[in-house]
């Protein structure tokens, strides 16, 4: 890697984050522990700290999402920063504006960071590279590419029951070929140090060349989830399916449904986990989604402080006098 | 740093700290205050906070406190990478509050410690209580108790180092600090 990671500051600050490639184990790990340090302010009497007080966020949507873009704004508001939403429709792209026109446009309007989710790998980066300097830019999503702040937040959930990621077992199951949600664990659990990261998946569901991934490949659930601490079930992303990937979701269920019977395989202790929003009935069965493992909803206020974090954390590399730190 | 020098060893920190004890306790019995609690401000004034509040016998666990998010000069250094976090394990709506610090320098952490606490509710008074105090104020803040006031230059700086053994050091070079106390 001999190109500048576009993410860091010359100081090696997080200035951006679009991914969590080319992210070092020690900056993951502040990351996680800031985001600890955040988890407090949602219980106190007022649910705000004054840090991005006078900062302007603009969470820029161009795909659909309710709970990402709404813990974005949550995030934002605690950090007592001011709030623009855009749910920018694919029509209105159509009507001619470019991406790049849509960035000029919201910086006249002094916008300090971009929350952005659209359905073209490197949409975060594109705007990283092209907005102003003192602007922060956070990935909620492009394409098939990356979602970190949901991997960081499912790092953040397992930290809080397992503690060291060193001698953990984890299974993610499910539709990896589309899931940019797995490809970002993959990076993260790698790079924390996760003993063993498997995927489950029928054949059709997985990237071309399976092997790069980096992990353990499993076709069989039962096999795969053998002895796991956890366990991350992944969406069926049935509006990027085109041709005949899958028979039906039915039959799907019946080979990679999470059901009660088949959870006995992994550890007694395992947790499952699941970015949501779930298909009950296809990915799992309702007993597990809503049983005692599951930690799902545990995800989602975690991922409120997850991102209060890397928000505070890549606007606070705007700071003038960082050099002499 | 050479030219740092120690300016007070263990045992005379622990003499400081019985005599603030002291201090503390006439001053609760002046204004009646039976039932105080006690924040202590990360991370050198938690550790005089653990010994003041064993010492006081006070019945409530000791709260900590990590400013990181109330600074004021967060434009100017950014985001600490070390935060901690804060831990208020009470109710602290009308409670009479005993808030430690190591050094009251400028006065912009106390400013900071207090519009935090005033996120977790209204106390019925705060009083504060700092091992040093030293010149270099910046706003109009005031110690009700201190152990020892060190005439120092403004290009002078004391740090507290510990948590065992507690040392207090004195140096002149341009230290690894975050911000002014």
């Amino acid at each position: 890697m001999s190109k500048p990671n576009i993410q860091l500051d010359s100081h090696g600050r997080l200035k951006h984050f679009l991914t969590i490639d080319g992210l070092k184990r020690e900056m993951l790990t502040e990351i996680l522990d800031t985001a600890e340090s955040f988890t407090g302010v949602s219980e106190r009497v007022v649910k705000k700290v004054p840090l991005l007080r006078g900062k302007t966020i603009c969470n820029l949507f161009f795909e659909n999402s309710t709970r990402t873009r709404t813990t974005f704004e949550v995030a934002a508001k605690r950090l007592s920063a001011d709030v623009l939403n855009l749910n920018v429709s694919t029509s209105s792209t159509t009507k001619g504006e470019t991406l790049l026109d849509t960035l000029r446009n919201l910086e006249a309007m002094h916008v300090d960071m971009f929350v952005i989710r659209h359905s073209d790998s490197g949409a975060a980066h594109f705007f990283a590279t092209h907005a102003a300097p003192h602007i922060s830019v956070i990935n909620a999503g492009d394409g098939q590419h990356a979602h970190p702040t949901q991997a960081m937040l499912d790092m953040f959930t397992i930290r809080r029951h397992k503690e060291e990621f060193t001698g953990l077992r984890v299974a993610i199951v499910g539709d990896v070929l589309h899931s940019r949600v797995a490809r970002s664990q993959i990076l993260a659990l790698n790079t924390l140090g996760t003993s063993e990261v498997r995927v489950i998946a029928p054949r059709t569901l997985l990237p071309p060349d399976p092997r790069t991934l980096g992990v353990h490949i499993f076709h069989d659930l039962e096999e795969g989830i053998r002895d796991v601490d956890v366990v991350i079930m992944l969406r069926l992303q049935k509006e990027r399916m085109t041709g005949a990937l899958l028979p039906s979701e039915h039959e799907y269920f019946q080979l990679y449904g999470l059901t009660e019977k088949r959870l006995k395989a992994a550890k007694p202790d395992a947790i499952v986990m699941h970015p949501g929003p779930i298909n009950r009935g296809v990915e799992m069965d309702s007993q597990v989604a809503d049983g005692p493992r599951s930690v799902i909803l545990q995800q989602v206020s975690f991922g409120i402080a997850v991102r209060m974090a890397v928000m505070s954390m890549t606007m606070g590399t705007q700071a003038q006098g960082a050099a002499a730190r | 740093m050479n030219d740092d020098k120690i300016y007070m060893q263990a045992e005379a920190i622990n003499e400081l700290i019985g005599e603030m004890t002291q201090a503390i306790k006439t001053r609760l019995e002046v204004q009646q205050i039976k039932d105080p609690v006690m924040i202590g401000i990360h991370t050198g004034g938690v550790w005089l906070a653990e010994r003041l509040h064993k010492l006081l016998g006070i019945k409530q666990p000791l709260g900590t406190l990590d400013i990181s998010f109330y600074r004021d000069d967060f434009t100017r250094i950014g985001m600490n990478p070390k935060v901690k976090p804060s831990q208020i394990p009470f109710e602290l709506e009308d409670r009479h509050i005993i808030l430690v610090d190591d050094v009251l320098q400028t006065g912009r952490t106390i400013r900071a410690a207090m519009n935090e606490i005033f996120d977790y509710g209204r106390p019925a008074s705060i009083t504060l209580a700092t091992l040093v105090e030293r010149s270099g104020r910046e706003l109009p803040i005031q110690p009700s108790v201190v152990g020892v006031r060190p005439p120092l230059t403004s290009e002078q700086q004391i740090t507290l180092t510990g948590p065992d053994p507690l040392k207090l050091i004195i140096g002149t070079s341009k230290q690894e600090t975050r911000g002014t106390s």
